[in-house]
């Protein structure tokens, strides 16, 4: 997703890409890219949206409650709450009568920068901060534009605080009463943001607006919808990815008073049986009595330990060129024993958000109604709308607030949806809501792919690194999606080698190389994405030169980052500052460990303290400072990092591991595979924002990848041991 | 038919006489390994010991009677999911308690084991070390007869709760996995493990010796 | 199909059901009570965590047909009790939920654990609360809550 972002983000002002896509005229996916160069001359494609009307987005009732619409999943990030927050400044609004509600599926709530309906790459607030403050802008301009021709006075003369606008006399108008008219003005040419300086709002920290209904059980998610007729279907999915349905027996099934039908359809790849009931537990119960007999012929079958050799063999031949800096003969010049060589094996992650998967769909023949809690709302739009037979404009799709996605509600091939639209296909006219039970989802693949690194340093007199040799394996997540194009290049996946490829260390004589072999395995972004593993291979290792070199490990860093890698710098400076006196008074038992990393254009670091207990690490205390830009909610920002490191603990957990054997996922839900619990996660987390006036870039994958290396760099000082194989079993 | 007195008090003697001879050549069989009657001979008390020693155990009921402040679960032994643990009574904390999710009774459809007041043995009846290694065949005697430890329970005391606890029983009507099939069961049967129980106490409860 | 009366949340309720159905599902699809999640089925996660006879149980493995005459109190009733209401407005002081998806079962928790032990120590909460499953992360925010909570209620 970075090499993605990168593309299109400030960095590289001179070149903007986007990505269109859209349906093509005999159904599919059409996606063709606009490259805003003066040397190009457009192919005909239309130009993005640039012009947000304000009144798909802020609806001020007569009452004074104003409805901001959000265009993005709120899935925990936050945005349900920060972009509201950003659009109510600039409007003036009264706070405390602001609502939010989430877009439904539609070209104008597409991200201004990606050209798609999304919410991924960390890049809400980083794509959506201006549009949001121009919407709030120039929905004050028509309001004030409509006070002050009521008054005859010029809008210079107005001012506006807490949803009023106040005239040069004693004038005032509450923005309830001046809605309709201003609703009808013509959009302004010229709006005036506010300076830093005058935010109320922006930069506070504000607490969130899905608070209370999150505690008190009234707020709905997606798998709580309940529409009138509604039925309940689970599919019954092959033990191997790809297998197909021979033939099956459905008598004891259909024997459970409320089962409605059992039918096979498609899946992406193969195809499965689908129990349709009245509830989820009668739709479980006769799932559990069929008798499924599997084609799983012609079927590769994964398995972790073949696949772990298989990329160890290749991790040890240069692959597809990411990087080749210097002089590539340099490492000959130095001796074996000023040589580092490691390896690395990352296994098979799944997200598994707390809310299993879910999709609700009718269809009535000349148009459909969707409701999911989807990262992908324009894929998802065109793919159930294909497999309706519909056009994506016919299918109304609402976005439903959402237990967590962490990437796996971000799917190019819309796969939840094609299931769910193939089964309301079948039941035309009836709800019906697919859902995907907790095992389904732990062995239903999509995962964060396994890989190997090998990597061979050699070591310069003065400690550094003089030559560094980078081999990434691992299958591509975008190759075969319409991300692929982009962001593959020299049959290099970006996101596979993102945070080395472009590591912000100086490091001379660089090769950077990867392998992206085919596996029958479905695999996808995991929050943060390459960053998960890129960035404990290259902590861990710059701690390890550290230590040979006999430098501090945040010396080191200093001393190796570039002299323009100014977020990480801050970062590390500030992380440094406000953990120097704790790192210095440790008791017995405990070590630190540090990292920094930036991912999505915001620089981490961090510090931990350490210590084993029951044979586990225990992490007592994160220190963590971040440069993201103009921090526009604080509060959102430190949540986002205190909750960020325990999700990263994820890599570290023992029972942190997907694997396969013959072909089968071998873990079934949370007793197998589980993600951190609070003894897993840190005990205190302090967060320290550095200060900025740049612009925001993201803080929902950054928290990530910093801290399973900060936590095996301490152990590595508890134990004397280098951690190379996640995730820890034993200490 | 009618015997007289003197009689009577003959047969009886002579019928004293032969049960004693036959309780003497029962005791010479019994050494030579065959018998069908409660004997007092502490070797086959010890064999018995085995058998009972063979459940105990046995995942089925093991996995209750740790020397941690966890449970396990599985013929593997693993420890428990979800971070279960002892709490002071054994069963478990405030929120997270054995009654948490273990009922009366099993719950074959969701896979959760049940019995009644489900909870874990007293430390004192901790047949694992801190390694979760079982305890020798020796140790777990002594534990078990120790009335220190074992809740005051003299050897009748033990056959009735091998013969009438809910969670002995429970070991022998173990429930389904989540994953539908059924959790194995102790290498005796209840019947069997009840027998080599009278028999282990009616030898006196011996034990091995060792460590 | 077996007719059985509830209590829940201080209501006597009457649903139709198969007897394995867990309360879980009772709870969301009979009564249409939402508030209660299922997360994970297996008890492993906590999501579905309600109390039945004032006893934090996961509803997830319960089958109705052992539930008996125990009242039932859900997340949408908490907030009569005064600890519930303790624990939801520190929940919402310290913006503790992200996603919120695991946070009824949390309070359900919290406040069983705050009902025997008032004032918990670190070692309490995580005891208590660690067989909670919270995918966002907010386990720092929660254990501030659940002391914040505490000296609330003092």
């Amino acid at each position: 997703m970075r090499a993605f972002l990168e593309a299109a983000t400030s960095r590289r002002l001179s070149r903007r890409k986007f990505l269109r896509v859209s349906a093509g005229a005999a159904g599919g996916l059409l996606v063709s890219i606009y490259v805003d160069l003066p040397a190009f001359a457009q192919e005909g494609t239309q130009a993005p949206q640039k012009v947000f009307p304000p009144d798909a987005f802020v609806h001020i009732r007569p009452d004074g409650q104003i409805l901001i619409t959000v265009n993005r999943l709120e899935f925990g990030q936050g945005v349900h709450t920060a972009l509201p927050m950003i659009l109510a400044d600039e409007m003036d609004a009264d706070w405390s009568q602001v609502v939010a509600e989430l877009a439904p599926a539609a070209d104008v709530y597409k991200d201004p920068i990606f050209g798609l309906q999304m919410v991924g790459g960390s890049g809400s607030i980083a794509h959506s901060f201006q549009q949001y403050r121009e919407l709030g802008a120039k929905t004050r301009a028509m309001l004030v534009a409509t006070a002050a021709d009521r008054w005859h006075v010029t809008p210079d003369q107005c001012r506006t605080a807490n949803s009023v606008v106040y005239g040069p006399g004693n004038q005032s108008a509450r923005y309830a009463e001046l809605a309709d008219e201003a609703g009808r003005k013509p959009l302004p040419d010229k709006i005036r943001l506010k300076q830093p300086s005058e935010f109320r709002l922006i930069g506070k920290r504000v607490r969130r607006l899905d608070s209370r209904a999150k505690c008190n059980g009234s707020q709905k998610f997606g798998l709580d919808l309940d529409l009138p007729g509604m039925k309940i279907a689970l599919i019954a999915r092959p033990p191997v990815f790809g297998g197909r349905v021979r033939s099956f027996n459905d008598k004891d099934a259909r024997g459970i008073a409320g089962v409605l039908d059992v039918f096979e359809i498609p899946l992406v790849k193969g195809s499965a049986v689908a129990v349709v009931a009245d509830k989820f537990w009668t739709a479980k119960q006769a799932r559990d009595r069929l008798t499924i007999d599997w084609d799983l012929s012609a079927l590769e079958r994964a398995d972790t330990q073949e696949l772990t050799a298989k990329y160890k063999a290749l991790a040890r031949t240069t692959g597809n060129v990411a990087v080749s800096n210097g002089d590539q003969k340099a490492m000959n010049a130095i001796a074996s024993a000023n040589r580092l060589v490691a390896e690395y094996e990352f296994p098979y992650l799944a997200h598994t958000p707390m809310e299993p998967l879910n999709t609700t769909i009718r269809f009535d023949g000349d148009k459909a109604e969707a409701w999911a809690g989807s990262q992908f709302q324009t894929f998802d739009q065109i793919a159930i709308a294909e497999v309706l037979g519909l056009k994506p404009e016919q299918v109304t799709f609402h976005t439903e607030m959402t237990g967590g996605g962490f990437g796996r509600r971000a799917v190019a091939d819309s796969h939840v949806q094609r299931e769910a639209a193939a089964i309301a296909k079948r039941l035309r006219g009836t709800p019906v809501k697919l859902v995907w039970a907790r095992e389904d989802d732990v062995r239903g693949g999509y995962y964060r792919p396994m890989h190997v690194h090998r990597v061979e340093i050699g070591i310069g007199h003065d400690g550094m690194p003089a030559a560094w040799r980078h081999v990434i394996v691992g299958q591509s997540i975008v190759a075969g999606t319409p991300f692929g194009a982009m962001m593959i290049k020299n049959g290099v996946d970006g996101t596979a080698v993102e945070g080395v490829a472009d590591t912000n260390y100086s490091i001379p004589n660089l090769h950077v190389s990867a392998h992206h072999p085919t596996v029958n395995v479905p695999v996808l972004w995991w929050r943060s994405v390459g960053n998960t593993h890129t960035a404990f291979v290259m902590e861990t290792l710059i701690d390890e030169l550290a230590t040979r070199a006999r430098i501090d490990p945040i010396a080191y860093r200093r001393k190796l980052l570039k002299a323009d890698a100014g977020k990480v710098r801050r970062a590390l400076d500030l992380m440094d500052e406000k953990s120097a006196a704790w790192r210095t008074k440790l008791p017995p038992g405990h070590a630190f460990g540090v990292s920094c990393h930036e991912a999505f254009d915001t620089g981490v670091a961090c510090a931990v303290d350490v210590s084993i207990e029951n044979k586990r690490p225990k992490i007592h205390r994160v220190t963590i400072a971040l440069d993201s830009g103009i921090a526009v909610n604080p509060l959102t920002i430190e949540s986002q990092f205190q909750a960020g490191v325990a999700f990263g603990m994820s890599q570290l957990v023992a029972k942190g591991a997907i694997t396969l054997k013959d072909g089968r996922v071998e873990q079934r839900n949370f007793d197998g595979y589980a993600p951190p619990y609070m003894v897993d996660a840190p005990v205190a987390v302090d967060v320290h924002i550095v200060p900025s006036t740049d612009a925001p870039t993201g803080c929902g994958e950054p928290p990530v990848p910093v801290i399973s290396p900060a936590v095996v760099n301490a152990l590595a000082k508890l134990t004397g041991k280098r951690y190379r194989s996640l995730p820890l079993v034993t200490l | 038919m009618f015997a007289t007195r003197s009689s009577v008090a003959r047969s009886f003697l002579a019928m004293f006489v032969v049960f004693a001879s036959w309780l003497v050549l029962a005791s010479v069989k019994i050494a030579n390994g065959k018998t069908t009657v409660t004997d007092a001979r502490p070797a086959d008390g010890l064999a018995e010991w085995q058998r009972v020693y063979s459940v105990l155990t046995y995942p089925r009921c093991i996995n209750c009677h740790t020397a941690t402040n966890y449970p396990q679960q599985g013929d593997d032994r693993h420890r428990h999911f979800a971070n279960v643990i002892r709490g002071p009574e054994g069963k478990g904390v405030a929120g997270l308690n054995c009654a948490s999710c273990h009922q009366e009774k099993n719950s074959d459809a969701t896979g959760v084991p049940g019995g009644h007041n489900w909870h874990l043995a007293p430390l004192s009846m901790r047949w694992q070390d801190l390694n979760d290694q079982r305890l020798s065949s020796a140790a777990v005697c002594r534990a078990l007869i120790d009335r220190s430890k074992n809740n005051g329970l003299d050897g009748p005391g033990l056959l009735k709760h091998h013969e009438e606890e809910p969670l002995v029983l429970w070991a022998w009507n173990p429930g389904r996995r989540p994953d539908g099939t059924t959790r194995s069961l102790p290498p005796l049967t209840h019947a069997q493990f009840v027998d080599a129980t009278r028999r282990w106490v009616a030898a006196g409860t011996p034990c091995p010796k060792g460590p | 199909m077996t007719t059985y009366q509830l209590s829940v949340n201080g209501e006597r309720r009457e649903v139709d059901v198969d007897s394995t159905t867990p309360l879980l599902w009772v709870l969301r699809e009979d009564l249409k009570m939402t508030g209660t999640k299922y997360g994970c089925g297996i008890s492993a996660c906590g999501a579905c965590t309600v109390h039945l006879g004032g006893v934090a149980t996961r509803s997830c493995v319960v089958p109705v047909s052992l539930i008996g005459d125990r009242p039932i109190v859900t997340i949408e009733g908490i907030g009569t009790d005064p600890v519930g209401r303790a624990v939801q407005d520190a929940w919402v002081e310290k913006d503790v939920v992200q996603c919120g998806y695991c946070q009824s079962g949390q309070i359900m928790t919290a406040v069983a654990l705050l009902k025997d032990k008032p004032r918990p120590t670190e070692a309490n909460i995580e005891e208590s609360m660690g067989g909670n499953l919270c995918r966002c992360g907010t386990y720092v925010r929660i254990r501030e809550a659940i002391v914040t909570a505490s000296a609330q209620l003092k």
